[in-house]
Order: C-alpha cells, then sequence, then structure tokens
C-alpha cells in the first residue's frame, strides 16, 4: 500500500468520504475558536452541559415536523439559548452562580425532553433519527455546518475586543461603560450554534469534545489568543482526516474515531507540548536552566 | 457506542444480549420448562418441534391455567404480543376470539424499546403473552419477570431453525424469521396450539384459521418463486438500510446486502460504507431500498454516490398502519415481495 493510497485515495474514490472531510474543516475552523474561547473563560464544561440542553429541543422538533433538517437544528438552538439565557439571568437575579443555575436548567431541559418523547409513544431510537453520523453529511447539512462556520467567524471578528477583555478583565470592561453580559450573551448563542452544527455533522453528544479537545490541546503549544484559535482549528481539522482515515482503514465507528484521536492530540499535547507540556517541564533544554515552577507561564 | 441519553434515562436498561432459548413457561418459574418431557411432534419439514409445545399439555400446566380467573369466563382471551407482526399472526389465528395488543405499535423499532410501567401493567391483565424469541424482544421476558407475572410466555419461533449471523464480531441469531412465509406458517402453528392450550371451548376455530392461513402463505411462496425464477440469477441482489431480510434471501436465493449490521444500534464505519459503495458500482445494482424504521441519511448517502435509485419502503420488523400498503402479516409479505422483485427485475 502507498502513501498515496494510504492518505489520499479513500477521499478521491468516495465522495461521502470527501463530504465528511469537508463538514470537519467547517467545524473545525467554528469550533476552534470557540472552544479555546470557553478555555479561557474557565468554562470547559459548560459545553457539555450546553450539549444536553440542545438534544430535547432538536427531540421535540423532530416529533413535531419529522426528519427536518433547519427544524431540528432550530429547535437546537431555541432550547440551548433558553437554557443559557436562564441560566445567565437566574445568576443575576439571585445568590446562584452562573454553572450551578445551568446545571440545574440543563438537567430540567434534558428530564422535558425525554418526558415527551416517552409520552408521544415514539419508539423510534432517537439518536439515530436526529442525528446521522459524519458518514451520511448531505448538500444541506454541509452548508449548514458552512454558514455556521462563517457566522461564527464573523460575528467573532466583530466583537472580538469586549470578548476578549470580558475574558481576561470583566471589572475593567464594565468600568469603562462596555456592556459585558451583552458580549457575554452573544459568545453563548455562537457555543450553541457550533453544538448545533456539530451534532448535524458529527452525529452524536461527542461532538462538544471536537469543540474543547483541540482547544485544551492548543494552550499547551501556543500563548497568544490568535495563535490559539489557528492550532486549535488546525488540531481539529487533522484529528478530522485522521479519524475518516482510521474509520475506513481499520473499519472503526467514524465519530468516535474522530474524537478518540483529537484525545490522543490531547495527551500527546500534555506531554510533549512546547508551552508547558510534561517533556519541556521536567527536562527542559540544558541552555534555560529555569524551574518548573517559572517555566510554563 | 453512542451516549444514549434516551435509554439511559429510560425505565429499563441494558439492550439485549443474551439469546433466550425457545421456551413456553410461566414467567415466575423460569426453571420450569425443563420439567417439559411429554411433547407433541408436529414435524413440518423445517426442523422437528420441540417437546416445549408438549409442556402446555402437561398437566400441572393445565390445572394453574384452570385456576386463572379469567380463563373460567366466556370472555375473549386477552393476549399482548410483543410487535404488531406478531400481533396480527394471532389475530387472524383467534378471529373474534381474543384481544390483542402490541408493545412496540407500528413504526417502532422492536430490538430497542423500552417498555413503560404502563406497558408492565398491559402485561398483567393478559392471558397469554407472544414473543418472538432470537434475541429480539428480550426487554418483555424481562418486563414480565419484573412484574412477576404468572402468565405464560409463547416465544412464537419456537420451531425455527435459527439463522446464524455476525454482529460485533459475535455469532448470534437471526431475530427476523418471519421474513420466510414457510417460517411464518411455523409461528402460526405455534400460537395455535398456546391459544386451543389457553382457550380449548374454540380449538376448531383456531385450527381452520391456521389451516386458512398456511394454505394462503404456501401460495404465496409458491407465487414467490415463480417471480424469482424469473429473475436472472446474476441479478437477485438487495441492498436495504437494515439487514432484516436474511431468511427471505435464503428462502428465495437472493443476495441481501446492508450498509449497517443486523441491529439499528451500531455505528457503520467508513471502510463498511465504502464496501457497499464498490459492491453497488461492481455489481450493478441499480436499486436500494429504505425501510419502515431505519435512519435513512445513510442511505440517502450511498444512494447519492452511486447513482441508485430508490426502491421505496419495505415493511421489515414492524407493519404500517391500517390505511397503509402492509397492515397485516399477509399483506406485508406480499407488498415486500413485490417491491424486491420489481427492483431486481428493472435493474
Amino acid at each position: 500500500m502507498t502513501l498515496y493510497h494510504l492518505l489520499f485515495e479513500p477521499f478521491v474514490a468516495y465522495g461521502f468520504l470527501r463530504r465528511a472531510l469537508l463538514a470537519c474543516l467547517a467545524l473545525s475552523l467554528g469550533c476552534g475558536p470557540i472552544g479555546v474561547l470557553l478555555v479561557l473563560r474557565r468554562m470547559s464544561l459548560m459545553g457539555d452541559a450546553m450539549s444536553h440542553a440542545i438534544l430535547p429541543g432538536a427531540a421535540i422538533a423532530f416529533l413535531i415536523a419529522g426528519l427536518s433538517l433547519p427544524a431540528m437544528s432550530l429547535g437546537g438552538l431555541i432550547a440551548g439559548l433558553l437554557v443559557a439565557m436562564l441560566a445567565g439571568a437566574v445568576s443575576r437575579a439571585t445568590p446562584l452562580k452562573e454553572d450551578a443555575s445551568m446545571a440545574g436548567f440543563y438537567l430540567t431541559s434534558l428530564a422535558l425532553g425525554v418526558l415527551i418523547v416517552s409520552a408521544r409513544g415514539s419508539n423510534v431510537d432517537l439518536l439515530h433519527v436526529l442525528f446521522g453520523s459524519i458518514l451520511s453529511v448531505d448538500t444541506p447539512a454541509l452548508l449548514l455546518v458552512a454558514a455556521i462556520s462563517a457566522i461564527t467567524l464573523a460575528t467573532l471578528a466583530v466583537i472580538y475586543r469586549p470578548l476578549i477583555v470580558e475574558c481576561f478583565d470583566p471589572g475593567f470592561l464594565r468600568a469603562v461603560g462596555g456592556h459585558g453580559p451583552l458580549f457575554h450573551g452573544i459568545f453563548l448563542g455562537l457555543v450553541v450554534l457550533n453544538l448545533v452544527a456539530g451534532f448535524q455533522s458529527l452525529g452524536s453528544l461527542m461532538a462538544v469534545g471536537l469543540m474543547m479537545l483541540p482547544a485544551t490541546a492548543a494552550r499547551l503549544w501556543a500563548r497568544d489568543v490568535l495563535s490559539l484559535f489557528w492550532v486549535a482549528s488546525l488540531i481539529a481539522f487533522l484529528s478530522g482526516y485522521i479519524g475518516l482515515l482510521a474509520s475506513y482503514h481499520l473499519n472503526l465507528a467514524s465519530g468516535p474515531a474522530i474524537i478518540f484521536t483529537a484525545g490522543l492530540a490531547y495527551v500527546g499535547s500534555i506531554v510533549f507540548g512546547r508551552n508547558g507540556g510534561l517533556v519541556r517541564t521536567y527536562f527542559p533544554p540544558p541552555h534555560y536552566h529555569t524551574t518548573p515552577a517559572e517555566h510554563g507561564r | 457506542m453512542r451516549f444514549d441519553w434516551v435509554r439511559i434515562v429510560g425505565w429499563i436498561g441494558a439492550p439485549q444480549t443474551t439469546v433466550p432459548r425457545p421456551r413456553l413457561r410461566f414467567a415466575r418459574n423460569p426453571t420450569w420448562s425443563g420439567a417439559s418431557a411429554v411433547g407433541l411432534r408436529a414435524n413440518d419439514g423445517h426442523g422437528l418441534s420441540r417437546t416445549v409445545w408438549g409442556a402446555l399439555t402437561q398437566p400441572t400446566v393445565l390445572a394453574l391455567l384452570l385456576i386463572h380467573p379469567t380463563l373460567a369466563l366466556a370472555a375473549p382471551l386477552k393476549v399482548v404480543a410483543s410487535f404488531t407482526i406478531l400481533a396480527d399472526m394471532v389475530r387472524q389465528v383467534a378471529g373474534p376470539h381474543a384481544e390483542v395488543i402490541a408493545l412496540v405499535g407500528p413504526g417502532g423499532d422492536t430490538h430497542t424499546f423500552d417498555p413503560s410501567p404502563a406497558d408492565a401493567g398491559k402485561l398483567g391483565g393478559a392471558d397469554l403473552i407472544v414473543v418472538n424469541g432470537l434475541g429480539l424482544d428480550g426487554w418483555m421476558e424481562r418486563l414480565a419477570k419484573a412484574a412477576d407475572l404468572k402468565v405464560p410466555i409463547l416465544t412464537a419461533s419456537v420451531d425455527v431453525a435459527p439463522r446464524q449471523m455476525t454482529e460485533a464480531g459475535q455469532t448470534v441469531p437471526d431475530p427476523h424469521a418471519w421474513q420466510d412465509p414457510r417460517i411464518g406458517g411455523m409461528y402460526l402453528r405455534a400460537i395455535a396450539l398456546a391459544l386451543k392450550t389457553a382457550d380449548p371451548a374454540h380449538a376448531t376455530t383456531f385450527t381452520d384459521n391456521t389451516d386458512r392461513l398456511t394454505a394462503a402463505l404456501e401460495a404465496l411462496d409458491q407465487n414467490a418463486r415463480q417471480q424469482i425464477a424469473g429473475v436472472p440469477a446474476s441479478r437477485r441482489r438487495i441492498i436495504t438500510s437494515h439487514d432484516a431480510f436474511g431468511y427471505f434471501g435464503r428462502a428465495y436465493g437472493v443476495s441481501m446486502l446492508a450498509p449497517e449490521g443486523i441491529s439499528t444500534d451500531q455505528e457503520p464505519s467508513a471502510g463498511a460504507v465504502a464496501r457497499i459503495i464498490d459492491q453497488i458500482r461492481s455489481q450493478a445494482i441499480g436499486t436500494v431500498f429504505i425501510e419502515n424504521m431505519a435512519n435513512p441519511r445513510l442511505i440517502e448517502t450511498i444512494r447519492t454516490d452511486t447513482g441508485a435509485t430508490d426502491g421505496g419502503t419495505l415493511y421489515s420488523d414492524s407493519l404500517s398502519p391500517p390505511d397503509g400498503p402492509a397492515p397485516t402479516y399477509l399483506a406485508m409479505l406480499r407488498y415486500n415481495i413485490s417491491k424486491l422483485v420489481a427492483a431486481m427485475k428493472g435493474s
């Protein structure tokens, strides 16, 4: 087997793999920056909570409108935004912190979704119907994912400065009259949008992995925010590419293969990362003469 | 494996992994069937009937059936079947002498069904429970066991020599035996025997109905054979989204290819999908089928990539609603056969 057969031939021969790879590319461009911002805002687990909040919305939309991509995406979007907004509002109006009220609302939303689905008596395995698989990405799904990445990148470009200031010094943003909660809300909307895109293409709850794993891995390679964005997107796309190849050559389920590849990238980064990885920290190149504590800052 | 949130929050958990032995017994006492030694012999040409049938004729069982309160009345028997195809079979054999309900309704997936407490309640009021067995509806017996019921359970596939197939590296029996009309006849005879034991007063009606249905099935089988004989052997190939037609393929010498495994549970690999596409391209298969319950997106992908046409819907694990094209078992077989033959001839 030549290198061409190993790395490129599958994508040349099969349209479904080309579409899957394109979906990975679009997803990576949107999810990379969003994941990095989640990590910087110490909201790494928020993505997971959000993904559970989205599912019931999509399920309800499926029961109302049937197997319709726009309806299910819209349903997921509405459910996710609703939970995010409610959690934000409650944390501002009561002593509850945002993570606590988020946990409360997403669990309630999940339970409500399951209740509605079982009350309808539908016995169809919902996840299979709701979310295909990265292998069954069709043109409408591809357009949806690409549009969501474009919207994400454009919106981030517009709100980049206030958002970064809000990440690092929310007090300063308040002092200079910035609208912190507004940008926070827009950002949460972007998180939900990207999770919806991930569901529609990757076809599972693991979609959140393509958001968080590359972002945490990137933290061990890059220092400034823009490089973090690039590195995260690159790792996400390479995970998609390698995961699809593994799924093709080794007969592995494609979604988990992609996320597991991203997981390997994360573990590899922990060990070998240039910016605070274990090897660099505990076995530094001789001419640095730094202590572990000083390094990696 | 996907994170299946519906199942995790659901009432009864894990999917069926063990394969139940064919049996007819009381749910409360799982070892009881081992005691049955006296058996009816009914050679149907496809495998000897087991002694399990004879269990119902044993004096102890008869005594238990007699003290069962509802049996003393002339009211119709209450029968609960796991899914629509079995329910229709019971309905056809029993005629007006039984009220039959199916726990998994039209379009539902029997493989991954999660029973609710209301379903356990339905079982509780039953005089007879009918399951398919062969790993399809193991949740039904778990449900009966959990509800601690004293209702006899008939495994309709009791006389079937199951077709083995590979799923996730393990060899398991293929549960979709009803897709072979001759095996459907075995199901009917097993159901008739159980009904006769539960309601001996109407035994002749049950026998007559079974004979009539079996004759219809035989005619249908002959007709299918003639039609498929008209298709060149090289064209006897079908692609469906769910591998439920193994028995059909075995009966009529048709190759069945599927992009997913036997269960709708599995997430396919890129390699498996690529092999199916290669197969369609190299063997010039022109038609693919989407079934009434499987996720149609993957097969759509395969159609897009190969240019094959859509053969329409086949009914595999569930009947259609009463106004659909396959409201009864016989109608379902007829409908599937006509669709499959048209696809093989047209391609």
